[in-house]
């Protein structure tokens, strides 16, 4: 484990120089500041309202890298104070679908800070976020000496088809995309890190329900206290050392937890997926866009009469996709 | 005048403790300051300048606090003893942290210490008597030593403990004291305070709790226990602590709490709760009406906590509960009720069960096909599916997530050995399972099926020879379930018994008796069936003993009439 950790750091080393910095604002990075690091690409539309989200949370700065956008993406992000911002021309794939520049990125400015590692259409959900910032959690978490903070991404969708109501840039997701499935998801220990394997909810239901084992994982431990020498292994999922996952509790109790919503089945994800299929660039020979664009041919529905409409973390709380744990 | 003084003793978040100190000042109460020598001069000098226009802000000599340690003592014992000698007229001192927040305007806590002028105010408790010590350390904190951090050298800390405990090491406890904890937040008169302090024995009672475990819990808790003529033991300090020993948080959205709690002092409070420094220390007025302190308001909501982080929600599997083997408290979340072979023998019995419990009946959940929720339903409650891959994927995620996800409902289902087997070992496990089981009627259906008789013959193998490694399962040492089985033979002899305890068991309508019992399906012939099974060179043995010729089928008609239980 020592040396795929290493391997996976020095990967990391290797690939920085495929990053070129677009704006650097890093040297306003205070000692105690949460920092969020997110790979892009194309994502100009999701973008204001993913800052606003975050800032409002109390992200104190934000590194993205840009990979390779034909949209203004970058030229958004490079206008904004609280925001740095690399270019990579070079392939995803071949960065560990873009892990090592965050790796490299994490090690390099998110030594002894608490980092926020998610993707665009990822919104970060913990308890009590409505009345207390992130930094709440985070001195709470440092408190109790905890160095990671377990989330499971849930799956959000639209009532009707998912091209039904388009996206405008600005809008909050899930004013669209505001329903969920509650209780189908499947859990299981992955022996070799550690990590829980989460698998379920509206895409294992409509795209992989004769192959659940390719259903995408949903757990991820995407709020980390940083230390130099660890490093992301598959995506946010699990990370070395094997310590930082073990984000849950075994003897029956239950440890804090938040929720990573994830606005990805709206409007956008038809483009999307035709884009990504064509680049080849996703996870397993891009299954997962294959699945989608085969079956956002038909058009489905992810909505039934049994999907929940999200109110707020409370909810998600009382049924049991989340856990305040020791916190109140 | 009975003036009150705070000794306040700061680490960190030093902007709060000034306003928090200048808050207390402004109602007369002079205040001691003790900032931990961690914090650097130039920040500590930066501090005290900041407080040097109120005179009656005074810092008392630094000393390093470590968690656990004796400096902790030794700050207090400095600042306290400062405060005695320079302000002559104050009569109770409070000790506080600068994360503690008034919560009463400090008029009130004057007056009701006032009308109390001998009475200390200090947990203090026998060692036997106290339940909330971690480690398990609570006489032997007074009997070892402890010269290593438990913070920074928890392996030194834990072998000296272990070794100590080996040989047998024990210290003396220094004569006439008798070792009392409770909380480190004290508010003592003077008389008792200076008669600790000014104690001719003090150096060999310090010496002696330099080297006890967290001595700033009981130092003052047992020398108080010498002088004061009236202990209250209780602190005024609203405190609760986490299942680990730390101190629970106040935030912002804790505001209606905090003021319902009625305490006069809060801690600890975060540093950044803006919102609950804005309301108790400048809109005091309309803070609080006068009333008794009861902290035990708080309590439920923190009580709570703890036990969710150490029991947990049973049946609920998440991304921060995933109990070991063995550690979950129940598999699933509320009973449930299984049953085998009761579709077969009856004809109506799912509509039956479902009229007579209220229950949710469904069919075979774990059918080869798809899973039969009742109803015909393809989608139930969570967004569970019927997809017989997706619950074969995860079969044990599948029935913990359909007892979740109705959790106050009950669940009955069907199984049998025709169903896939692998949540077998799950319902033998969970405490709420009800598993009832008629061995061998898995024939019925193959008896007034079309099949050929070879094919009769097969299937019937493979079934019994499923149901009996079932059965294996179900009598292990390891069931935890409730598991009641009868023989198909012994079951159609006097099937209203068990009926009833069944419905009895489900617990709904329970006041009322059977009245109408399901169909049974027709039976004549069944022993020749079972006959010629044996003749073809096989031996049905789980339905239990039925006679070749049809004796039994003349005797289930009388069955339909009302059942009465004496």
């Amino acid at each position: 484990m020592r040396l795929r950790r290493k391997r996976r750091l020095m990967r990391c080393l290797r690939k920085r120089r495929e990053l070129l910095s677009i704006a650097d604002n890093t040297a306003n990075i205070q000692r105690q500041d949460i920092l969020l690091i997110s790979v892009i690409r194309n994502e100009k539309i999701r973008l204001p309202y993913f800052l606003e989200y975050y800032r409002r949370l109390g992200v104190n700065h934000f590194l993205f890298v840009d990979n390779d956008s034909d949209d203004d993406t970058l030229d958004y992000l490079a206008h904004q104070p609280d925001v740095s911002v690399w270019l990579a021309k070079t392939s995803y794939k071949r960065a560990g679908f873009g892990l090592d520049w965050s790796n490299y990125l994490l090690r390099k400015y998110a030594h002894g800070h608490w980092a926020l590692t998610v993707d665009p259409d990822e919104f970060f959900i913990y308890p009590f976020c409505d009345t207390r910032p992130i930094r709440a959690l985070t001195d709470w978490l440092n408190g109790c000496g905890v160095r990671s903070f377990g989330t499971m991404l849930i799956d959000m969708y639209p009532r009707g088809t998912v091209d039904a109501e388009p996206y405008d840039e600005g809008r909050d997701p899930f004013e669209i995309a505001s329903w969920f499935d509650a209780g189908n998801y499947m859990i299981t220990k992955n022996p070799e890190y550690r990590n829980l394997w989460i698998q379920g909810g509206p895409r294992a239901r409509v795209f992989f329900p004769e192959n659940p084992s390719r259903a995408p994982a949903l757990n991820k431990i995407s709020l980390v206290k940083w230390d130099r020498r660890y490093a992301y292994v598959s995506s946010t999922h699990s990370l070395l050392p094997r310590g930082l996952n073990q984000v849950y509790d075994e003897w029956g109790g239950e440890k804090t937890s938040g929720a990573l919503l994830h606005a990805k089945l709206i409007d956008i994800l038809g483009d999307k997926a035709q884009e990504e299929l064509a680049r080849g660039q996703h996870y397993g020979k891009s299954n997962e866009y294959r699945a989608y664009a085969e079956k956002l041919g038909h058009n489905p529905v992810f909505w039934c009469d049994q999907s929940e409409k999200y109110i707020n973390w409370r909810q998600l709380e009382i049924l049991g996709l989340m856990s305040k744990g020791n916190w109140a | 005048m009975n003036r009150l003084g705070i000794v306040m003793l700061v680490h960190t978040a030093l902007h709060r403790a000034e306003q928090v100190a200048r808050h207390w000042t402004a109602s007369g109460c002079p205040v001691v300051i003790h900032v931990d020598q961690k914090i650097t001069n130039q920040v500590y000098s930066k501090f005290v300048s900041a407080c040097s226009d109120d005179p009656l802000i005074r810092f008392s000599d630094r000393h390093v606090c470590e968690w656990g340690g004796w400096g902790i003592v030794a700050a207090t014992q400095t600042a306290a003893a400062l405060m005695l000698e320079t302000f002559p007229d104050v009569r109770h001192v409070y000790l506080s942290s600068g994360s503690c927040l008034p919560l009463r305007p400090v008029q009130e806590l004057i007056e009701y210490l006032s009308d109390r002028p001998r009475v200390d105010f200090i947990e203090s408790a026998t060692t036997a008597d106290v339940s909330w010590t971690i480690g398990g350390l609570d006489q032997e904190r007074f009997t070892l030593q402890f010269p290593f951090s438990w913070r920074n050298h928890r392996k030194l800390f834990d072998t000296y403990v272990k070794l100590q405990r080996a040989l047998r090491i024990r210290r003396r406890i220094p004569e006439g004291l008798t070792p009392h904890m409770g909380s480190q937040w004290w508010c003592l008169t003077r008389q008792t305070l200076s008669a600790i302090l000014q104690d001719p024995k003090r150096k060999t009672y310090d010496r002696y709790f330099r080297r006890v475990w967290i001595p700033d819990e009981s130092y003052f808790q047992t020398l108080t226990r010498l002088y004061s003529t009236h202990i209250e033991s209780r602190s005024l300090t609203l405190s609760k602590f986490d299942f680990q020993g730390r101190p629970h948080i106040f935030y912002d959205d804790h505001l209606q709490l905090l003021r319902r709690s009625d305490c006069f002092v809060a801690r600890k409070i975060w540093p950044q709760a803006d919102r609950l420094y804005q309301s108790f220390l400048t809109d005091q007025a309309s803070a609080m009406k006068p009333a008794e302190p009861n902290p035990g308001k708080i309590d439920r909501i923190f009580s709570k906590a703890v036990e969710r982080r150490t029991r947990g929600r049973d049946g609920l599997y998440m991304q921060s509960r995933f109990p070991r083997h063995g550690s979950e408290n129940g598999l699933t979340s509320f009973p449930y009720s299984v049953f085998q072979g009761f579709t077969e023998l009856f004809e109506d019995f799912e509509p039956w069960l479902a009229d007579a419990t209220g229950a949710r009946v469904h069919g075979h959940l774990f059918a080869p096909d798809r899973a039969e929720f009742a109803g015909g339903d393809t989608i139930i409650n969570g967004v569970l599916s019927d997809c017989a891959t997706l619950r074969d994927y995860n079969p044990t995620a599948f029935v913990s997530n359909l007892i979740w996800n109705t959790r106050g409902q009950r669940q009955c289902f069907q199984f049998g050995p025709a169903d896939t087997q692998d949540i077998n070992w799950f319902l033998a496990r969970d405490k709420n399972a009800r598993l009832s089981v008629i061995t061998g009627a898995w024939a019925i259906p193959l008896f007034r099926s079309n099949m050929n008789f070879a094919d009769i013959r097969i299937e019937a193998a493979r079934l019994q020879r499923i149901e009996t490694k079932q059965l294996d399962i179900l009598t292990s040492v390891w069931t935890k379930a409730q598991v009641r089985t009868w023989s198909l033979a012994e079951f159609i002899e006097s099937p209203m018994e068990p009926l009833q305890s069944m419905i009895e068991e489900i617990g709904f309508n329970h006041q009322s008796h059977l009245t109408e019992a399901p169909k049974m399906v027709e039976l004549s012939g069944f022993g020749q069936f079972l006959q010629n099974l044996k003749n073809q060179g096989m031996h049905p043995y789980l339905m239990g003993d039925f006679p070749p010729d049809d004796v039994f089928g003349a005797q289930i008609k009388p069955f339909r009439k009302p059942y009465l239980v004496q």
